[in-house]
């Protein structure tokens, strides 16, 4: 099976879908508004795009949050995303609100305090958008929501996600596809939580080989031992298929103890756009 | 009568809200005899949306003539003729995915889905009851048959319309948009479109599909409700993903000259599978 090839959108029926949902599943709350955080990384460039094209740039507020490390390479491309598409922008330092609680503990690792800061941008954002009354939209791709590789209640938060049923190779398909300047869809991705932090540096492989494996298990359901002999590494294909059984817990909402007859969660079940 | 001219209401009801729904009804009925259209189609559950979940038992109604909201659908109808989607609660509160057809302030037929996809994404046979008929019936145009969406998956189910005298099929569909390709359509579309060109090709009748477009909770609904001719050829299309009221005229004259060339439907043999479906029962 040539995965790369299965992997190839159609961009114009693929954007027609992404911004037609942004517009009705944020419409039809009776919201014409939207806020999300942006990085300047590929997601966040490409949610910022699809959302202004479904609402009027004008209608978009992007919000960039660097905590005092953040690289400035990222702040330049957010502003350019900013200034292609047109949409209202503020920037929110969080160093200040994240730094009193970094301070508590001088030994945090690296990855806590990734979260605390993944955190206090959603508490921005949330915060943000209910001062400009548009639902957060979310940027999360496919690839880390199945290899869990966000923070739960962080960076996953959202209302509306345009981009979690797309690879990051396809993410950047689509980034080209809508005018994304090159720099932007080249670089290498990053949370940019600590100085020379890279995806693919901390989770020990690329997107490349990891969204054809990804395909290859989720979508077209082939065994981990069909994956192996289909070329795949074991090891690479024994630590996918853990992460995607661990963080499981990440794709889910709270499981709830039940002892009613009827409980939310398990048999109390309505469409979340009831009504509308 | 040898032309019929039909309509595909290509719509996006409002999920639960079967008031709302019907309103989106009565303006399109009205649309649509300014077009002059004789036989107007509505999507597989038209009046309530789809991924109804628990609302199931609070959008169901009776499929009967005294039922408010088809009275009005009955009484908005009179000259031109209705098939549209609903849940239907029968008398001992079972329920079923239904499609009603209405022709001049009567209930003609009631099609119950009888085959509820649960599997995947589809939830249906949670909540559903499955019909247990598959029944042509007539019309001032000629014997029609009606398919809901998963019916037509399953060969058997237009098969058996055929035999029983359907010469054109109505098939509605609320179809949701999935698999990403270079394509310029998504995958489930393509599938679907194979289908009923198949249908048509295979049974030399006509094929009306009605689909409907909009969003519920993520899903995507792709529209592109088509008409094939009984020789397989693609008479009318809807955009992909856009409300629209589709219309098509067909010459069912068209009927004769087919079937005179493929004559399919004289030399099918339905003793011969059916002796064969009984010894598959029986081994």
């Amino acid at each position: 099976m040539d995965i790369a090839a299965k992997l190839t959108l159609n961009c114009d029926v693929t954007r027609h879908v992404l911004v037609s949902f942004l517009k009705h599943e944020i419409q039809r709350f009776g919201f014409h508004k939207a806020v999300l955080g942006l990085s300047g990384g590929v997601d966040s460039s490409l949610s910022c795009f699809l959302a202004a094209e479904a609402l009027g740039p004008e209608n978009v507020l992007a919000v960039l949050m660097p905590y005092r490390t953040s690289s400035h390479e990222s702040t330049e491309h957010a502003l350019q995303v900013v200034n292609t598409t047109r949409v209202s922008h503020k920037r929110v330092d969080i160093t200040p609100m994240v730094e009193p609680y970094l301070e508590l503990d001088p030994h945090m690792s690296d990855v806590r305090r990734g979260n605390v800061m993944a955190r206090m941008r959603m508490i921005v954002l949330y915060d943000q958008s209910m001062l400009w009354e548009g639902l957060v939209v979310g940027t999360s791709n496919k690839t880390e929501l199945l290899l869990g590789y966000g923070t739960l209640f962080g960076d996953m938060a959202s209302a509306v996600n345009p981009l979690g049923d797309l690879y990051k190779t396809q993410v950047r398909q689509l980034a080209r596809a809508v005018g994304i300047p090159e720099s932007i869809v080249q670089k290498a991705p990053s949370a940019d939580l600590w100085a020379g932090q890279t995806d693919e540096g901390e989770l020990g492989f690329t997107y490349a080989d990891v969204d054809q494996l990804l395909y290859f298990l989720v979508d077209e359901r082939f065994t981990a031992a069909e994956a192996v002999a289909a070329g795949f590494d074991a090891k690479f294909v024994a630590t996918v298929a853990r992460r995607l059984r661990t963080f499981q817990f990440k794709r889910s909402l709270p499981i709830i103890a039940k002892v009613s007859r009827r409980d939310v969660g398990h048999d109390f079940l309505y469409p979340r756009d009831w009504g509308t | 009568m040898t032309k019929l001219k039909v309509g595909l209401a290509q719509i996006a009801p409002k999920l639960g809200d079967v008031q709302s729904n019907l309103r989106l009804h009565l303006d399109t009925i009205q649309q649509a005899k300014q077009q002059g259209v004789q036989l107007l189609c509505f999507p597989e559950l038209s009046l309530t949306g789809y991924a109804l979940r628990d609302l199931v038992a609070d959008v169901a109604i009776s499929a009967g003539a005294d039922d408010p909201v088809l009275a009005q659908l009955l009484a908005a109808g009179q000259g031109m003729d209705l098939l549209l989607g609903f849940v239907e609660a029968d008398a001992r509160h079972r329920y079923y995915v239904a499609a009603a057809y209405l022709s001049e302030g009567c209930i003609v037929h009631v099609h119950r889905k009888a085959y509820l996809p649960t599997y995947g994404m589809f939830e249906e046979g949670r909540y559903l009851a499955r019909g247990e008929r598959m029944r042509a019936f007539d019309t001032a145009f000629g014997r029609v048959g009606v398919l809901i969406c998963e019916d037509f998956w399953h060969m058997s189910a237009g098969y058996a319309l055929w035999l029983d005298g359907a010469d054109i099929l109505l098939l509605t569909s609320a179809s949701p948009g999935r698999g990403l390709s270079p394509e310029a359509a998504l995958g489930s579309s393509q599938s679907v479109q194979l289908m009923n060109q198949a249908y048509a090709t295979f049974f030399t009748d006509f094929v009306v599909h009605c689909n409907r477009v909009g969003f519920e909770d993520g899903l995507n609904f792709w529209g592109g409700s088509t008409v094939f001719g009984p020789d397989g050829s693609l008479l009318a299309q809807a955009p992909q993903f856009e409300p629209a009221l589709l219309t098509a005229e067909l010459d069912l004259a068209a009927l004769r000259r087919v079937r005179l060339q493929l004559p399919l439907l004289r030399d099918e043999r339905p003793d011969l599978l059916l002796k064969e479906l009984k010894r598959l029962r029986d081994r």
